[in-house]
């Protein structure tokens, strides 16, 4: 088959460049010891995170990183690795998975969800930072987004309630935070974010 | 990194067609156009090339030609099939269908639309090597069963059912009897004779002949309902104008398959085991999944602990190599291979899986680059993983 025939990647050029060669990977033979860790997933799941930082200033100094999974959470964690560094430990609080799949150049939408570990697991990762340092959090709300308007529900409510398994169920996410019982405007969208987070953190 | 070499090992998810049937199809292509069902010498010469078809299926398949059905291929096969069982259920003769947990979506997902329709299925288990477990299935056999339909062999862990037991233990309940052979065909002898099966399905682009066509075989004496309304071919068994050239190209690569069986049969083996004592040998930690005993040929399914199946397909596509994955994020699901879970395969393991499947046309020295380019892969890709 001639090269003139060759179908186009999957994935952008950026990603295959990522996923062939990842920025910043934790190679277990370096004995790079890091500041704080955090860890989202499982390999249950199929996809688990692990990230490492270091901090000097409160800037992100160093990142190392390693992952279980597909083509594209390498590819996004790499990407958000060379992102953050340098950044302000707030700033690199607040990257989304829009911005490091737009610095790739965008991803399948099916896989989008795989891009959204290594964010999560940079943020447990700063969560980690700060609480071992005993400094305050003043991300953890500040990134909060109100998911449901009537109730006043944020997803790092939600978030926080699937992690520690007080909601296994979406009943018991209503029972606790009453999501869904004013307008329920929200309900398909939270249902869709409690399952998101129910895979993320090796839930279901 | 890029290679120049492409080299196919996916071919239980479609095949090359065969260059000989190519170029047969072409030289009809250009000069039959006639509509078979045409009384004329146009129609008539159409329809000869599809009754050369139907007896060259009939040959592989040890049946009479009458017993052929062409179709879209192995999926409208299924579909017919199904739909069959679920007349002969509201007909009130008999009110369940036995299938298996591992066969193709064509059937698992007939099976999850029939039950919105109120129709009784059970699903036989298998073992952890695939293989449907006799004990459980006996169980469930009853009078009230219209169909029992098993796969001949698996399209991703390539295992082999005992069908001739399975039509004798379907028959004795009164039971009908279906296999899909799609996976089986030209890789092992699938006979409608031995096996006394009531209906077999297969598809036209699985043993290297063209897409779009298929085929279903009905036993004369087992009864049959269009899936398909709309016209006469098929003596009103199938509606739609005759798909020519294409059932003259799956005749032609029937013809192909029955002659090569059994070379066919041990040198795809050979390659497999080939395949597999260099995969064990070169990489630490690997799982063989299926059946050793009862296997297609060609396929040798693998699950590599800590690396991610669809990380791996993309690694080794960027040395031309392609392959399938039972990972679910090479679907876009997020659930994993069914069959490799349904064998008991641990999540992660079924994430990690990966399928080769030989084909005629590959070669040793193929074989022999994928044993050179995997290790440092899969070592790669453990490098980075969380484990």
């Amino acid at each position: 088959m001639s090269s003139s025939f060759m179908a186009d990647w999957v994935y952008t050029d950026v990603v295959k460049d990522h996923f062939m060669n990842p920025r910043n990977i934790w190679d277990k033979n370096e004995n790079w010891e890091p500041d704080a860790f955090g860890e989202v997933g499982s390999l249950a799941c199929g996809d688990q995170m692990r990230v490492g930082i270091k901090v000097f200033n409160d800037k992100i100094a160093d990142i190392r990183w390693l992952t279980y999974g597909c083509a594209s959470a390498i590819a996004s964690t790499s990407m958000m690795s060379e992102m953050v560094k340098g950044m302000t430990l707030k700033e690199a609080y607040n990257i989304t998975p829009t911005m490091i799949t737009d610095a790739l150049g965008g991803l399948p939408e099916h896989k989008f969800h795989c891009s959204v570990l290594g964010d999560k697991a940079l943020r447990a990762a700063i969560d980690d930072y700060l609480e071992k340092n005993n400094l305050p959090n003043p991300y953890k709300d500040a990134t909060a987004k109100i998911v449901c308007e009537c109730r006043n529900v944020t997803d790092q409510q939600i978030e926080e309630l699937v992690k520690t398994d007080r909601a296994t169920t979406l009943e018991e996410l209503q029972e606790l935070t009453g999501y869904g019982t004013g307008c329920g405007k929200c309900k398909k969208n939270i249902e869709h974010i409690f399952e998101e987070l129910r895979h993320i953190y090796g839930k279901s | 990194m890029s290679t120049n070499k492409l080299i196919y090992m996916d071919n239980n998810a479609t095949t090359r067609i065969a260059p000989e049937v190519v170029k047969e199809m072409a030289e009809v292509e250009a000069s039959v156009y006639g509509n078979a069902s045409s009384m004329h010498t146009f129609g008539r010469v159409a329809n000869s090339l599809v009754e050369d078809a139907r007896k060259n299926v009939a040959d592989l398949l040890e049946c009479s030609p009458s017993e052929i059905t062409f179709t879209s291929g192995a999926s409208e096969a299924n579909n017919t099939v199904f739909s069959i069982a679920k007349s002969l259920i509201e007909k009130k003769k008999g009110s369940r269908i036995i299938t298996t947990t591992i066969e193709h979506p064509s059937i698992i997902e007939t099976v999850k639309y029939l039950r919105t329709q109120g129709i009784q299925v059970d699903m036989v288990s298998v073992d952890t090597e695939g293989r449907v477990r006799m004990d459980e299935l006996e169980k469930l056999m009853g009078p009230d069963v219209v169909l029992v339909s098993v796969m001949t062999g698996n399209n991703e862990i390539g295992t082999i059912q005992d069908i001739e037991k399975i039509a004798e233990l379907a028959h004795k309940a009164g039971a009908l009897m279906h296999t899909d052979a799609t996976q089986a065909i030209g890789k092992i002898e699938v006979s409608a004779k031995k096996w006394k099966v009531d209906y077999i399905s297969m598809s036209g682009h699985k043993f290297y002949g063209p897409k779009g066509v298929g085929v279903l075989f009905t036993r004369s004496t087992a009864p049959f309902l269009p899936y398909i309304h709309g016209g006469e071919q098929e003596h009103g068994r199938r509606a739609g104008t005759y798909n020519t050239v294409s059932i003259y190209g799956l005749g032609l690569a029937a013809k192909l398959a029955k002659e090569g069986l059994k070379e066919e049969h041990d040198r795809l083996w050979e390659m497999r085991e080939r395949l597999r004592e260099g995969i064990i040998n070169n990489i630490p930690d690997v799982i063989v999944n299926g059946c050793q005993e009862h296997c297609l040929p060609g396929t040798l399914d693998v699950s590599f602990p800590s690396a991610e199946g669809e990380s791996i397909l993309l690694m080794l596509d960027m040395y031309g190599v392609a392959v399938s994955t039972g990972s679910a994020c090479a679907t876009g699901s997020l659930e994993p291979s069914y069959v490799l879970l349904s064998c008991g395969l641990d999540v992660e393991l079924a994430h990690g899986s990966i399928r080769f499947s030989l084909g005629r046309y590959n070669t040793d020295e193929e074989v022999d680059y994928v044993i050179e380019v995997l290790p440092p892969i899969i070592k790669r890709l453990r490098e980075i993983s969380t484990r």
